[in-house]
């Protein structure tokens, strides 16, 4: 009887908003990540430790007294700095993309602390404080974040639009090529690194408000979530056509990406299933839908070989 | 317009797999100069070409461009007096970006890159009709992702691209030799064809003697990180498929792709 009772639709539906603005939070995180991981074709493991950062700025300063824009905003120049640290360890003292961003978030662990004035977490009140978002209005919470995802969305669009933008993206694609049209890569990837963490700490941020508190590990395994973002919206727009792809389209796929992610998780609990094992959820997760693309065109070669 | 002073470069120094590739080089090229550089493999034609482009610094001498010391600039920095295009067809353009972005990326080669959008609607019209010139029907994929093209209209479009902005000096390295016999002489006839029209000073590494003889009104061998035979005008003109072989020869680079060729 009970698990009948503990499966009831309804409880599943009660949790879906909830969900859904979880994921658009965490579609945000996955634009910034868009940049490196696609854009600039840079494995950047920053994040980790830059949406930490974001939230534990958001957080502290707002409570100094700070209003929550402003502070999500300065989260967003912190995140910046974060990227160019990445860039400084990639650009100038030449280590490999991985281990640059491996470095900043292992330091960023023991900044992030300080930032928190030496605590684990720090909790804001919506009781106290005036927050942009916070889970006990879902509905509200889900129009700022797609009010965020929309204006960034619109600047990325415009952006790499941008003589600039595509010499970023160029720098992405064929770093010699870059180079002998007089793209300085060095450059272009600091302002990339920059544009991306700056993305992600803003979304730290608004997580943050959102669930009410700031956790200096709040970061550890976004990469994950925000890979699983993007290759789950690439997924759903690529589908069987590999062919061109409006850049806007994939931005938006990300997020819708976040959502369908945190959708997934909200069955894995409400099917009861362990949340210890929560993280060995999402691994296979991201493994599938990183496994579609191969697999359905294993298919349909196997198809196509047939006939 | 090129002037190259004693430079030398020394790969691996102080170690077993030490190579001094170029060696007290020296070389003027003059305006309008279509040079063909031959050699056996490891003879330092691309390293020449290397040092040109930027692709590292060399360990001594100076190296003048157009009036300007580029000795000490970075690769990116030189890109305003250089066109270059590759030996791999991969390497001159951004797969993933459209035909007239790429176009695009090239026409602003040495300019400062800010906010303003990336193609103006004039500019449009211009790529379309450099693209006619190519004959390859690509002007009607102006909005086609590179990636999709053959290796042959890859380069042919690189070859465009190098040329889009009038460099000082282009740079070819052995640009058709990833190419079938058929698409390498449209390639190189449409190289001939873009160079005349603007008179580039044209630096053009081969290992394809015909080519090196066919093309351009002046010769360079080298041998060893030097300069061996530099020959130019009538002299040039002169010069024979055997003769070029007994220069082999004498020095003991001859390699079986030359002879192929």
């Amino acid at each position: 009887m009970y698990i009948v009772y503990s499966l009831s639709l309804n409880s599943l539906l009660k949790a879906l908003p909830g969900n859904v603005a979880q994921g658009m939070l965490w579609g945000i995180m996955a634009l910034g990540l868009y940049i490196t991981y696609k854009v600039l074709n840079f494995s950047d493991l920053t994040v980790d430790g830059s949406l930490s950062t974001g939230a534990a700025v958001t957080v502290m300063l707002i409570l100094k007294g700070f209003p929550a824009i402003s502070a999500v905003l300065i989260a967003f120049v912190a995140g910046c700095l974060a990227g160019l640290v990445t860039g400084f360890l990639h650009t100038v003292l030449k280590i490999a993309p991985i281990l640059s961003g491996i470095l900043t978030q292992i330091a960023l662990y023991s900044i992030n602390l300080h930032i928190l004035g030496n605590k684990a977490n720090q909790s804001i009140s919506i009781n106290e404080h005036h927050l942009l978002l916070s889970l006990r209005d879902t509905g509200k919470a889900i129009i700022v974040a797609l009010i965020f995802a929309g204006i960034l969305m619109a600047i990325l669009y415009w952006f790499f639009g941008t003589e600039l933008g595509s010499s970023i993206r160029a720098t992405g694609n064929n770093e010699q090529m870059a180079k002998a049209q007089g793209i300085n890569i060095n450059l272009t990837k600091m302002i990339a690194l920059a544009l991306s963490n700056g993305i992600v700490a803003l979304s730290g941020g608004l997580l943050a408000q959102y669930q009410g508190f700031a956790d200096v590990s709040i970061g550890r395994g976004a990469i994950v979530i925000g890979l699983a973002a993007i290759i789950i919206g690439s997924v759903i727009v690529e589908g069987k056509r590999k062919k061109d792809h409006n850049f806007i389209l994939m931005l938006g796929s990300a997020v819708v990406g976040g959502i369908i992610y945190y959708i997934s998780i909200g069955v894995v609990l409400w099917l009861r299933l362990p949340t210890n094992d929560m993280k060995l959820f999402t691994a296979i997760l991201v493994a599938i839908f990183l496994s579609i693309p191969h697999l359905s065109l294993k298919k349909k070669e196997k198809k196509d070989a047939g006939n | 317009m090129l002037e190259i002073k004693n430079i030398s470069k020394t790969f691996n120094p102080n170690s077993i797999n030490e190579k001094r590739a170029l060696d007290n080089l020296s070389l003027t090229l003059n305006d309008g100069d279509f040079v063909t550089v031959i050699g056996g493999n490891g003879a330092g034609k691309s390293t020449l070409l290397n040092a040109i482009a930027g692709t590292w610094l060399v360990d001594s001498g100076s190296i003048v461009l157009d009036g300007e010391d580029v000795t000490n600039l970075a690769e990116h920095q030189r890109a305003k007096f250089l066109g270059r295009v590759f030996q791999d067809p991969m390497m001159g353009t951004a797969a993933n970006m459209q035909i007239e972005e790429n176009l695009a990326l090239a026409n602003r080669r040495g300019n400062k890159r800010g906010l303003a959008w990336q193609i103006t609607p004039g500019e449009k019209e211009y790529y379309l009709e450099m693209l006619k010139l190519l004959n390859l029907g690509l002007e009607n994929r102006m909005t086609t992702k590179v990636g999709l093209l053959s290796g042959g209209q890859r380069q042919a479009l690189t070859l465009l691209m190098a040329t889009l902005k009038e460099p000082k000096l282009l740079l070819l390295d052995e640009h058709t030799a990833a190419l079938d016999p058929k698409t390498a002489k449209i390639v190189l006839d449409l190289t001939v064809e873009l160079v005349k029209k603007s008179n580039l000073t044209t630096f053009m590494v081969t290992h394809n003697m015909r080519d090196a003889l066919n093309y351009g009104n002046r010769l360079i061998m080298m041998n060893e990180g030097k300069i061996i035979l530099d020959v130019s005008g009538k002299e040039k003109e002169k010069l024979t498929i055997n003769d070029l072989l007994e220069l082999f020869n004498k020095n003991g680079e001859l390699n079986d792709s030359m002879i192929l060729s």
